[in-house]
């Protein structure tokens, strides 16, 4: 019910944003929507590497909006407990493509919340120990599992520093169109792949953040949100020391 | 030095079946195992989105480890020309082929999609080491299969030494191949370390052995061979250099964890405060694997004895699976090091709250699984040995020892 | 030992049942209510479908996956958009449930079908 509820938002979002651009801060566009939206039909290039900007310091403490509209979008509320499943176990062993983050500063206590996400890496290491090409980062910048080739080894789990993976551990009964999923194998986010690729240009987390903590955009343009944003504001990478030149970077952590 | 001859294992037909038998039973509770998790997915494991490789990896990679091993005894006659071990070569080269057999269908029954094995054979990524192991595995079985056949038929003594070489360099670039699957794993504190592959070299050394030992001295037993004390000396001897050799590696790799400074929480982890994984490091790791053995070995009356032997290599398996699985599970259940500085006080995913590891309970389906790979590396060393002719009819020292005098 | 795995079969066998009394849930198919049923002929001529639907589709399914080409003329999303029937509650049925358009041509020709252990076997959402 709720899901179609979103749909007719989406719809809307799409229609009403293509006169308008939404504005977060002066000079600072939130995202906008291409009046023209429409299914790709020619390959995704280089020219775009989509990126993101999480600010710590808007992400509020104790929400999850970003989590719920994650599940929803991507159908990983669909991933029932099997029967007779441990629950604590089971927490362990559900997917989760995107989670909030608690820190806690080891000298001054200062508190910051962020999410945590596949960091869409430019030098992936989970697409470089993937034994059958199966991760694999796709022209625009986009790190993705090919579920069709996955074996489900894990070993990009193992080598992935930021935990962004999930291995499928049951059967699923229901799943979404755009967003197959089968027991075996392995996934992580994709930026919303199946909305990018239908002419859309924002991420389900992004569109569910009330307090405006994600900026998504096209790092390769210097006048995208994104690019406009990182240019404005000191921000980092996580784990900057493994030089793996991360596509999501943050501010204020 | 006489000649030697060789037979095939001539244990009464109801014993040989027997142990078949049995063996088979345990393999085919391993298959049971196999579809029951394969069917439901890895729910019914311990294994989690946190510790992602579990018990039957420990048993794996052990296999595979001791696997390039074993071949070690067949090396040390052929590629270093000691006569004393020619007669020992032909088993230790089966088991190099049955222990990576074992293995490999452990982790590939772990998969999450085994029916898929015919897209890891065909699409490959070359950059992954991984990739690169499934290409050094086949070709090792293959070059090994070879080596054997030219050690059985005469017409091919003249290649039988440049094969051995070959197979003996094979199995060094495998391992450091197997140790590098961790090698190049940057982001676990545990496994950033360029030692980890050549520890792993030191190790198979070891492992193989002890299991060869357990094994020949096990074939020779029940078919009533003779092993003199000269070749039980220089595989004692042997496996005490290799323990010390896996104690002094690990020290290094300890040694330099500490030294540089990012990689003391995970010390302090496995060495001090780890729960399961510290004592598994001190009373499996270097207790049981590495101390034990060298004290038997070296134990003036005790190494003499063919139950010293038989204890020592025992302790060197034990050791070596609790080895395996401070490196693989332990290494996963230290919090990986995300935010320096910060400690995470909430997560929606486990990150490793307030420096707690992670938990991994194995499950029953899991063990069997892996015991199953050692029941099938046993059961197909048997057949080899009842089928064709690798045991030498004795190792007595009259037969063995080229220094043997009549006195 | 022996009787822990003895409970294990159990386990998986009731758990095999379990899934397939879920995936058969769907009330009876009515016939004529797929849109295919009401078409001229599919995205090529029927002939041509029954021999290569299978390599239009995987050859789409590269191009998605790896270049982000959506919409295009042959999608498995188009297949079980156009062929999945409805019951008499109006409900879509599974394209692979028995008999119906998957299943009945696959399980007499006894190729196995892969696509639904991942992908939706009703329309989309939309
Ligand atoms: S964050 Fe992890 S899963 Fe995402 S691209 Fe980097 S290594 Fe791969
Ligand atoms: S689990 Fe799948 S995506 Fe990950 S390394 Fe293995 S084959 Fe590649």
């Amino acid at each position: 019910m709720s899901r179609e509820k979103q749909q007719g938002r989406r719809e809307f979002l799409k229609t009403s944003a293509a006169a308008a651009a939404v504005t977060i801060a002066p000079g600072v566009m939130l995202h906008t929507l291409s009046a023209d939206a429409a299914p790709r039909t020619e390959p995704v290039t280089d020219k775009v590497r989509w990126g993101m900007l999480i600010d710590a310091n808007k992400c509020a403490d104790g929400c999850t909006e970003c989590v719920a509209a994650c599940d929803k979008e991507n159908g990983l509320d669909l991933v029932d407990m099997p029967e007779g499943a441990d629950p604590s176990l089971w927490e362990r062993q559900r997917p989760r493509w995107i989670r909030q983050v608690k820190l806690k500063d080891n000298l001054s206590g200062r508190i910051t919340n962020l999410p945590m996400m596949c960091q869409h890496c430019e030098e992936p290491p989970c697409v470089d120990v993937c034994p059958t090409g199966a991760s694999f980062r796709r022209a625009d910048g986009i790190v993705m599992v090919d579920r069709h080739i996955c074996i489900g080894c894990r070993y990009c789990m193992m080598a992935c520093p930021y935990k962004a993976r999930s291995f499928i551990h049951a059967e699923v009964a229901e799943k979404l169109t755009h967003t197959p999923r089968g027991k075996g194998c392995v996934e992580s986010c994709n930026f919303c792949v199946q909305r990018l690729d239908n002419g859309e240009s924002t991420t389900a987390c992004q569109e569910a953040c009330k307090h405006q903590a994600i900026v998504f955009g096209d790092l390769n343009d210097p006048d995208s949100a994104v690019s406009q944003a990182l240019k404005k504001y000191p921000s980092v990478q996580i784990r900057a020391d493994l030089k793996l030149n991360t596509g999501v970077r943050y501010s204020n952590i | 030095m006489k000649k030697t001859h060789f037979s095939e294992w001539g244990i009464e037909s109801p014993r040989y079946w027997g142990m078949l038998a049995v063996l088979g039973a345990i393999v085919a509770i391993a298959g049971g195992a196999v579809f029951y998790m394969e069917h439901n997915g890895h729910w019914v494991t311990g294994m989690t989105n946190q510790v992602v490789w579990g018990i039957p990896h420990v048993f794996a990679i052990f296999l595979i480890v001791a696997a390039s091993g074993a071949l070690n005894v067949a090396s040390i006659g052929t590629a270093f020309d000691k006569k004393i071990y020619k007669p020992l070569g032909r088993l230790s080269a089966l088991l190099a082929i049955t222990l990576l057999a074992g293995g490999l269908a452990v982790l590939v029954l772990d998969l999450g999609q085994p029916g898929r094995l015919l897209i890891a054979m065909t699409h490959y990524n070359f950059k992954s080491i991984f990739a690169w192991n499934i290409y050094l595995y086949m070709g090792f079985m293959g070059i090994v299969a070879v080596y054997i056949w030219f050690m059985m038929d005469h017409r091919m003594k003249p290649y039988y030494k440049p094969v051995g070489v070959l197979a003996f360099l094979w199995r060094l670039i495998l391992t450091t191949g197997t140790g590098s699957i961790f090698a190049f794993i940057v982001a676990r504190q545990g496994y950033d370390a360029a030692i980890l592959a050549p520890m792993f070299v030191i190790m198979s050394f070891a492992y193989g052995l002890a299991v060869y030992i357990l094994v020949l001295m096990f074939a020779f037993k029940v078919d009533g061979r003779d092993i003199g004390y000269a070749i039980q000396r220089r595989l004692k001897n042997l496996l005490g250099v290799f323990a010390a050799a896996v104690f002094y590696f690990t020290l290094v790799y300890h040694l330099t964890n500490l030294y540089g400074t990012e990689n003391h929480a995970y010390e302090a982890f496995i060495l001090r405060d780890g729960g399961i994984y510290t004592l598994l490091f001190w009373a499996g790791w270097v207790f049981v694997g590495c101390l034990l053995p060298i004290g038997i070995v070296y134990h003036p009356s005790l190494g003499k004895t063919r139950g010293g032997l038989i204890a020592a290599a025992t302790a060197v398996i034990l050791g070596g699976f609790a080895t395996m699985y401070v490196i693989v599970i332990g290494g996963q259940a230290f919090p990986m090091a995300m935010f320096p500085g910060k400690t995470i006080v909430a997560s929606g995913f486990f990150d490793g709250v307030n420096g707690q590891p992670m938990l991994y309970s194995p499950t029953l389906a899991e063990f069997l699984l892996g015991i199953g790979g050692v029941a099938l590396v046993l059961l197909l060393t048997f057949i080899g040995i009842r089928m064709l002719r690798f045991l030498p009819n004795s190792l007595s020292d009259e037969v063995a020892d080229p220094h043997y005098t009549k006195s | 030992m022996t009787r822990k795995s003895v409970i294990m079969f159990l386990a998986a066998s009731i758990a095999g049942l379990f899934i397939s009394l879920v995936s058969a849930q769907a009330g009876e198919a009515v016939e004529g209510t797929a849109k295919a049923d009401k078409l001229e002929q599919c995205v090529e001529p029927t002939p041509v479908m029954r021999r290569n639907h299978f390599e239009f589709i995987q050859h789409q399914r590269d191009l998605t996956v790896h270049e982000g080409i959506r919409g295009s003329k042959y999608s498995l999303a188009g297949c079980v958009d156009c062929h999945a029937r409805k019951d008499a509650a109006g409900k879509a049925v599974p394209v692979n449930a028995e008999g119906q358009f998957c299943d009945g041509c696959h399980d007499y020709a006894a190729v196995s079908l892969k696509c639904f252990e991942c992908h939706r076997t009703v329309p989309g959402e939309k």
